[in-house]
Parts: C-alpha cells; structure tokens; sequence
C-alpha cells in the first residue's frame, strides 16, 4: 500500500557502549562475555553505603563523540539520577545527564541516492548501562550484573529523518564516525550499539507531528528499516480508517517482520530526575578539549580521501580498508613501516580479509601485526621473495613470526646471484640449441622454452626477473 | 499550617513510585501529615528566589574524575552470599514481565 | 574501669607505658556495656569476639607512643558498614545484613589500632532526633533514663556519656550528631561537608550526610578526627585538604576572637531557660577574651522546610536499593516481581522512614520538582550566602544547639512538623556544609544544654580552640551522670 498521502517523521535514539577500561561509577573492568556477576563489586550491587567513583575515560570518550559529531561541549554539567525499580538496575536509580548533556546541537551527513543531507543530533550524555537479565520459564528470572555501570553515551537524533532509508543511512553514518573515534566497537550483535526510534507520520501539509510510536527491540539496522516500514503502513492504514492513534511502545518482531504493541503510555514516566549528589561537578574547558582533540583519530571520511589522493588508491579500496577502524589503522601502520600502499591494500583487501573470514577473527584479535606485513611486503618488492613464495611466508606471519627470519631459516631466498645463475643458464642453452637458433633469428617467444628448464634446475627458487636479464644477455653473447 | 493541597489520590500515587502498600489507616495518616509538611514548606514561597542559583551539593571539588583503571574486585561469591536467592551465579527474582530495556 | 574519670589522652599512656593492655581495656568496655546496656539499650550488636581478637593484635604489635587511638574501644554508629558484623541502620529491611567491607572511617580507626567493640543504635536510617524510630532497641538518655537520648545518633551519644565506650562514631544530616551530644553533655562534631570519607555510610541525605566523633572532652573529639579524616578517592565528594593536626590548636588562647551570636538562635521556640544557660557559657567565652557580637541570620527559619524537602527527596532515592533482591531482607509469600518489592518495602521500613519517602518523592515528582525541590534548592543557596556574609566579620557563630533539653518519649509522635521545628539550629549548618560542634554549657532539670559553636568551612580547629578553651574553665565534664552504674 502506498502512503504517498503521508509524510514520515523518524528520531533515532541510539545507546552506545564505551570501550573504556572500567565501568562508569566503578573500578569493575569492562569485558563482553564474562562470567556471571563476575565483573562486579559491592558498587556495582548498589550495596548500602557505596558511592559512585565517575570515571574520567568515560568523559573523555563522550568529548571524542562530541567532537566526531561536531556537537557543543558543555562547559559546566553534573550529573543526575533516573529514579526507577528494576532487578537489573541495583540502586534503582541510574546515574546519567538529563539537565546538562555532555554535548549539544550537532549533526551527521547522510547520503541517501546520491542526495546529501545533515541530519541533526539534539544531544549526547553519558550514563550507566544496566545489567541483564534472563528469563525462565519456571516462574523466574535471573539477573547478571556484568553489564552493570558499563557507560554508555546516549545520542539522541532529531526528527530530521523522513524516511526509513534515511534511518538506514543514518545508523551507518553514525557508526562510522564512532567506530572511527575509537570509543566504541559498535557492534549490534553484541549489543554495543542499541537503537530505539520514534516514528509518526502526518497528512502532507499538516502542521502538527502525528502522534509518535516508540520503536524498540531492533536488533540490527535491517530490522530497523524493515520495522519503520511497518509503522508506516500500519500508521496509514490507521489513519485512513479512521482510528485515533495512541502513543504507545512496539517492538519488531523478527519472524513476522510486523512490530506488536508492548505498552500504551497513558501518562508520562516519572523518573523523578535530580542532580546526583554523590558526584562532584564538572567543568570542560577549552585546554581539555584540545587534549581530548588531539587523542581523536582521524577520521573515515579524511582517510578515504588521503588514500586515494595521497597513497594513490582507487576509491574501491579506499572504501573497502576503511570499512573498519581496526582495518584502516592496520592498514596505515602498515604503510607507516615502510610498505607499499598498493601491495599493503591488496594483501589486506585479499589475504588477510580471506585468512579472517576462514578463522572468524578480527583483526586485533590475530598475530598478525603491521611490522610483520610490511617487512613481507618490502622481500617481495625487493625480490628477496617470490609472490608464491610469500603465500608460505604469510601463513607463518599469520602466526606471529617474523618474516626476514622465517625465510632466512626456510631457505625460501630467490636465486640472484649471476655468479650461480649464469652457468646454469649456461648449460640449459648448450642443451637446447634449437631454441637459441630460434631466439637468434627473431623468436622472442623461444625464451619461454627456456626459461622452464631454468627454473627446474634451481628448483623453482631463481628471481624470474633476474633470470629474465640474464637469460638476454647470455643469449645476446652467442649471437 | 493545613493546606488541604495534598490529596489522598496523590498519597496513593506517590506511595506506588515508591513501592510502597498503604493500609486505608496510612493513606489518612500520611495524607494529614504530608499536608502539615508541605503547610511548612510553603512558608519558602515568602523567600524571594529570583535569578537564585538552586545548591545542590556544598563540595569542595570539580571534576573529581577517577582515572580509567580497571581493578577486578573478585568477591562474586561474597555478594551471591548475601543475595536472598541465586542460582549459578545469577541473582533469583520472581518473573520480570514485559522486559522492556531501560535506558 | 570508669571512662568517666579519664580521657583517651590517659588512656593512651597507660597503654604506651604497658600499665593496661589493649585486651584489658577492651575486656573492660565489654564488662561496662553488659552492666550498663541492658537498661541503657544502646548497642544493637556488640563485637566481643572480634573486639578481643582485635585488641589482641594490638597487644601483640605494642603501643606507639605515636599511635593516640591504638588499643583504644570505640563503638561505631549502626549505619557505618563494618566488614562482617551485621549493620543494621537500625531498619528491618538491614536485619542480619553482613557487609563484606568496611566504612573508610572504620578501615582507617582499624589502621590506626582502635577497636570497635560493637554498633550503636540510632533512629532508623538515621531519620529521626530521637532513636525511637529504631526497629531494635529503644536507647535511654544518659543523664535520665525517662528521657529521650536525641538522635539519630542517640545510641552514639549516650554510649559515651554513661561511660560505656571511651569514644563513638555517629553520622549527621541535621543535627543527628549535635544534638544528642547536646541532650547527653559530651562533645560532638559534624565536620566540614568533605572533611570525611562517607564511603561506607548508610546514605540518608548524600548532599548533608557527616561523619564524626563523639567524645566526652574536646581534646579527645579533636583526637578521633585527626585520624578519621582526608581525602578518600572512593568519595569524589570528599576534600583534597590539608588535615592539620587539631589537638595542635586547644591553646586556651581566644583572644581577640570574633564571635557572632545569631538573634534569630535564642528567638521564638527556645526555651528560655536553655537560652539563659547558652548565654551564660558565651559570658564566659567573652570573660576569656574573646569579641561577642550579635548578628542577623534571617534565614534561619527557612532552614528546617529546605532541609525536609532536600534530605528527604535525597533519601527517597537512596533508600530504593532496599528492594529485597540483592541482600538484606526479603519478604516471604510474594506473588510476583512487583509483590516482591512492595511487600519487602512496606513490612521492611518503619513509619517515620515510610514519611520521607513519600515526601521526597513526592517532592520530585513531575510537576513538583520546580516548586518543592529546586524552590528549596534556592533558598539554600541564600543561607549559605548569609553565612558567608557573617564568616566574612566573624570567625565563629555561637549558640543554643537545640531549642531545649532532652524531653519524654513519645513527645511529638504524630506531629512530625513539630518534631521537624527541634532540628531549626542545627540544619542551617548542613545545609551550608559548616562545622558545627557542641559542647555541654550547663543544666536545665539536670539535663544538659549544648552550646552550638559554627565555623566557616574547614575551621574545625577553631571550634576546638574556642570549645576548649570553654571546657578548662567550666570542666563541666567531671560531672557524671546520675543514673550511671
Ligand atoms: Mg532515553
Ligand atoms: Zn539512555
């Protein structure tokens, strides 16, 4: 059904997990896939007494954020608490920044066929994710608080998106430009990125927003587009028959693509929000902010370009190395070290993406390090190696060995040497005479002949290129 | 002081944010002297607080931050053992109904 | 042994010179708390194993003559968390609760080789001027076992103004240290908001909540601070100060001191005889050399309704981590999640607690914030302005702690808006985050009356300069209480 009567409205408030060491209120490490309550301690448990240690690395990367996404830092903010019970959330408050956001007004460039647009970010702050729980089915629930006091910064999108295309977009956009800050893995799955959307839709022309349907439960950028398209429909369909919309909470349901009512808010939640009075203020100033500045990777956006007009890329392989921070930064340590660009994109691109996909690694999570391909790289262009031979060279590195050693011990050198060389050339050609005669009189091609036998008797380890001169210049001398 | 601002429909809501069950006898009670709270309270409206900065904490510091260590605490099974009921390693609750995420 | 006839400075020598053991002293608090405390009821839990094993270590190790509290007993309010003994905050909710840490104040008279010997009673949740609203036990006033001890740190107070224990901690929000020192005749002090780590103390109002000492002599109270002070990293509101050595200030000398005394803390309410009594120590305070002016702190009365919807709305939040799942108790026979939580809550905490949480909470709800709480968020600023203005002339305010003296039990049990109107001089001061202190300044029906000595921000040494000097020339100390074993 077409709803070509009806303009959409959509908001994205998306949570993203901090990669900090330590938890925002507490020493606990931050980790995915501990054990159990593990990871906790007597803060984490909200236990009596206990009082919230605000960890700076947690500002730090909400400061990263906010520069990423070119949003005002406030200069003065404390934070505040959000009053509400669940098993999951131990003080039955969560420290976060309702009346100060860390952040304000900034945007996102989005592309969406080939049109550009800049989408809006309302605000930004830093708070306490919850712990987790799990549900039985004898009556029970169960919670770890693992997940307890990891930070999140919460950014809130404003309702500048007019279709679910350019929610898609905008989630890509946004997890780029974090992934590329450094602060976050932003990965979905492990639920280091959530999002949650509001959307509502209202006849062309009218003034008034429709009333809005909170959107959660979506569990990759798909199921957000697949769930606003949904809503659309269904928003229409109610319209045009009449009903009155209710405001109301939904979540997408995978397996039927269609979204199902959790809640309808008759009245708004009291959290009863108020300035956290266990916690110092904090002031950001202007030296602060260049420090963090300074600390902020570069960007996505600035590399592609950088490797297509400085390192002489194609835009393909710039698109594809920066797909991931992890890849670009490889990628850049490994030219840093000496490789070069193009063999560097090609091995990462081809060998190493394959070698990651076969084990499902990342990359950081490999022995493989930037020194090590790019020494690879350098034997090859030096012709130490053979491309087939580095194949054997690059399993080794994969698994943490040093490449100029490994092919020292491996004996894979390639024969240069014309002190070697020469008399085995030598004595291929008295052997073929026909193929000299051939060459002599004008037949390329009878080099090919030759340079089979060559290669045999040095075992397939001469440097073709070498064995190539000096094939000429013997055959030139006999002419 | 009465105010009669205080409603017992107001107790009554009040007492749901706050977990907490009100007898009829409580309702009444909590009602009446709420209501002589708040009379009190109102004395603050004679107080001018115009362009008056609210204090919410008298400290002495700003950005009293703590660097980002991680320091593992390793007391799991201390905190499971004052937990009222657990199962390997999780705290036990009676079902949560309609899980909806919170933050 | 009698802690009435010594102070922790003779205590400590007798220790140093191996004259009494640490074993000995603690063997004999224990003796004083089970002759005295069936009738006095301040203990909640008293740690004689762990007290014994305690001081034994220190009789093993040896007194320095460097370490002032080494060997010495104490006993700590219940809602300081002490590792392994259970801590009550005198609520149901707590009952049987066992901490696996301790409080720093704790930890840090533990390094400094004190011994708790037990925890002390105290209204539930430190909510209340009287200790009645303890779930345990009802404390008795030292001096007049038919009177209430005040509170919240009653169990504190009279602890150690019947000789039970050498020395206390207690806790204060409004007045919860101040006053039952002033109701009981020894000294107290809330310190500088920051001054001391609160990691570890049972939040009631974290933006008001101090630690501090209560001891029969101003010197000892001067004692206990310096070694339950400083900056702690577990509480990012606690002071990156100096902590000076405060006995190095009791020089007797307050010459030329300014002293302010606030009109508005001997106006409508106080007791006429308790004003005479605070006025007669402030002569004696002039007699010394000091300059006594009268001030106006027109705030005042504002104080006590900042300070209910404050403190209130602050411990409506801190008090929801008593919800029956993680520890302490939990009610039986729930039907469901939400059961679970109300039926914990409501059979776990007691009326008085019930009253601040709904009024706290109702004054954050929405539609109430900007009225109630930020409304009282203002006024406070312009008390602590008032303050400044006086600290600005005066180095310390001087008068009653408490509009009158220790009264009956069951006195204003349904009238909390009275009850609330006891605290009026003692709230001003957390409110402003100030050192407060109060020192015995004579009787009214043989019931003492604290002087009430306010400093600016961090000053504690000069309320002990000036409280002590006021001690040696009325050595109100030496007197006991009547109904002491
Ligand atoms: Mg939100
Ligand atoms: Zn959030």
């Amino acid at each position: 059904m077409a709803i070509s009567n009806f303009e959409t409205t959509i908001g994205l408030e998306v949570h993203i997990e901090l990669k900090t060491n330590s938890k925002a209120m507490s020493p606990s490490p931050v980790e995915y896939g501990a054990a159990p309550n593990q990871n906790t301690n007597v803060i984490d448990w909200g236990y009596p007494g206990v009082l919230p240690q605000a960890n700076r690395g947690a500002i730090e990367a909400g400061m990263m954020a906010a520069l990423a996404l070119h949003a005002d830092i406030t200069p003065d903010l404390h934070w505040d608490r959000k009053n509400y019970f669940y098993p999951d959330n131990p003080k039955a408050y969560q420290i976060t920044q309702q009346f100060e956001p860390i952040a304000k007004d900034g945007w996102l460039e989005i592309e969406v066929d080939g049109q550009k647009k800049r989408v809006g970010i309302t605000e930004m702050h830093v708070e306490e994710d919850a712990g987790k729980n799990t549900h039985g089915t004898n009556g029970y629930s169960y919670v770890d608080l693992n997940r307890q006091g990891t930070p999140l910064i919460e950014i809130v999108g404003a309702p500048d998106l007019t279709s679910p295309d350019e929610a898609y977009a905008y989630l890509e956009a946004l997890k780029e430009t974090i992934q590329f800050t450094g602060i976050s893995d932003v990965k979905m799955e492990e639920g280091s990125m959530r999002v949650d959307a509001n959307i509502s839709i209202r006849p062309i022309g009218s003034k008034q927003y429709g009333t809005k349907v909170e959107l959660k439960n979506l569990n990759s950028f798909n199921y957000v587009r697949k769930g606003l398209l949904f809503e659309e429909q269904r928003q229409a369909k109610a319209y045009l028959a009449g009903e009155t919309l209710k405001q109301q909470t939904r979540r997408y349901d995978e397996t039927t693509g269609e979204t199902i009512l959790m809640r309808v808010k008759e009245t708004a939640d009291d959290y009863r929000y108020f300035p956290e009075p266990d916690l110092a203020p904090i002031h950001i100033d202007q030296p602060w902010i260049n420090t963090v500045a300074q600390k902020l990777p570069e960007d996505a956006k600035t590399r592609r370009q950088r490797y297509v007009e400085e390192l002489g890329l194609d835009t393909y392989d710039a698109e594809v190395l920066t797909q991931t921070l992890a890849m670009a930064n490889f990628f850049d340590a490994t030219v840093a070290e000496g490789a070069n660009p193009k063999r560097a994109s090609n091995y990462l691109m081809g060998d190493v993406n394959a070698f990651l996909n076969a084990n499902h690694q990342d990359l950081e999570d490999t022995k493989l390090i930037p020194k090590h391909l790019a020494d690879m790289i350098k034997l090859i262009d030096e012709d130490v190696i053979s491309t087939k031979m580095a194949k054997q060279v690059f399993k080794a590195i994969t698994d943490g060995q040093e490449p100029v050693q490994y092919v020292e011990d491996h004996n894979l050198k390639q024969l240069s040497d014309p002190a070697i060389l020469l008399p085995m050339i030598e004595e291929v050609l008295d052997n073929n005479e026909q193929s000299v005669q051939d060459f002599l009189g004008g037949k390329e091609r009878a080099t090919k002949a030759l340079i089979g036998p060559i290669m045999k008797a040095t075992r397939g380890n001469a440097n073709p290129n070498v064995v190539n001169d000096l094939l000429h210049q013997a055959l030139e001398a006999r002419r | 002081m009465a105010t009669d601002k205080i409603t017992p429909e107001e107790v009554e809501h009040v007492a749901s944010l706050a977990k907490l069950a009100l007898t009829e006898a409580d309702k009444e009670a909590f009602t009446r002297q709420l209501d002589k709270i708040f009379g009190l309270v109102d004395t603050l409206d004679e107080v001018d607080t115009t362009n008056v900065k609210p204090t919410y904490t008298v400290t002495d510091l700003t950005t009293a931050l703590r660097d980002d260590v991680a320091v593992p605490a390793n007391e799991t099974q201390k905190l499971l053992a004052n937990a009222p009921e657990t199962q390997e390693n999780l705290i036990k609750v009676p079902a949560i109904l309609n899980a909806e995420e919170e933050n | 042994m009698n802690f009435l006839k010594t102070n922790l400075s003779e205590l400590h020598e007798q220790l140093v010179s191996g004259k009494i053991s640490a074993t000995e002293l603690t063997q004999a608090t224990l003796d004083n708390i089970a002759v005295r405390d069936p009738e006095l009821e301040a203990f909640i839990t008293v740690a004689k194993d762990q007290a014994l094993a305690q001081a034994e270590q220190v009789d093993v190790k040896g007194v320095a003559a460097d370490q002032k509290l080494a060997g010495i007993p104490y006993g700590a309010k219940d809602n300081l968390v002490t590792k392994g003994l259970e801590t009550t905050a005198a609520s149901h909710i707590l009952e049987g609760f066992k901490p696996i840490y301790d409080a720093a104040v704790v930890e840090k008279l533990q390094t400094a080789g004190a011994v708790n010997v037990g925890k002390l009673n105290l209204d539930e949740f430190a909510m209340g001027s009287t200790t009645e609203t303890s779930y345990y036990k009802t404390t008795k006033n030292a001096w007049d076992h038919t009177k209430i001890p005040g509170g919240s740190s009653g169990g504190s107070a009279a602890a150690v103004a019947a000789g039970e224990v050498p020395f206390a901690l207690g806790s204060d929000t409004g007045g919860s240290i101040r006053q039952p020192a002033a109701f009981n005749g020894i000294v107290g002090l809330k310190p500088t908001y920051g001054r001391v780590s609160r990691w570890g103390l049972i939040a009631f109002a974290s933006s008001l909540d101090q630690i501090g000492p209560l001891t029969r002599t101003v010197k000892d109270n001067a004692l206990v601070l310096n070694a339950i002070a400083g900056y702690d990293e577990r509480d990012q509101t606690s002071a990156k100060r100096e902590v000076p050595d405060f006995t190095a200030s009791l020089t007797g000398d307050i010459k030329g001191l300014k002293i302010a005394v606030p009109t508005e803390y001997f106006g409508d309410g106080v007791d006429e005889r308790v004003a005479t009594t605070v006025r007669e120590g402030i002569k004696q305070l002039e007699a010394l050399g000091a300059q006594v002016e009268e001030v106006s702190l027109p705030h005042t009365k504002y104080g006590v309704a900042a300070y209910y919807i404050l403190g209130s709305s602050e411990a409506s939040s801190n008090l929801q981590r008593f919800d029956g799942i993680r520890y302490g108790f939990r009610a039986d026979n729930v039907q469901s999640l939400e059961d679970l939580y109300v039926q914990t809550r409501t059979q776990g905490f007691g009326a008085e607690v019930k009253r601040r949480i709904m009024l706290g909470t109702y004054s954050l709800s929405a539609g109430s914030y900007d009225a109630y709480f930020k409304k009282a968020a203002q006024v406070r600023t312009l008390i602590n302005e008032e303050f400044q203005r006086v600290f600005a002339q005066y180095d310390l305010i001087v008068g009653p702690t408490t509009p009158n003296v220790a009264y009956n039990f069951g006195e204003n049990q349904d009238d909390p808006q009275v009850a609330y109107m006891n605290d009026v001089l003692t709230i001003p001061v957390n409110l402003a985050g100030l050192p407060g202190l109060s020192i015995n300044a004579g009787f009214v029906d043989g019931l003492p009356v604290g002087m009430q000595l306010i400093g600016n921000r961090f000053e504690e040494a000069t309320l002990y300069r000036v409280a002590d000097a006021l001690e040696q020339a009325t050595r109100l100390f030496e007197k006991i209480p009547g109904g002491v074993k």
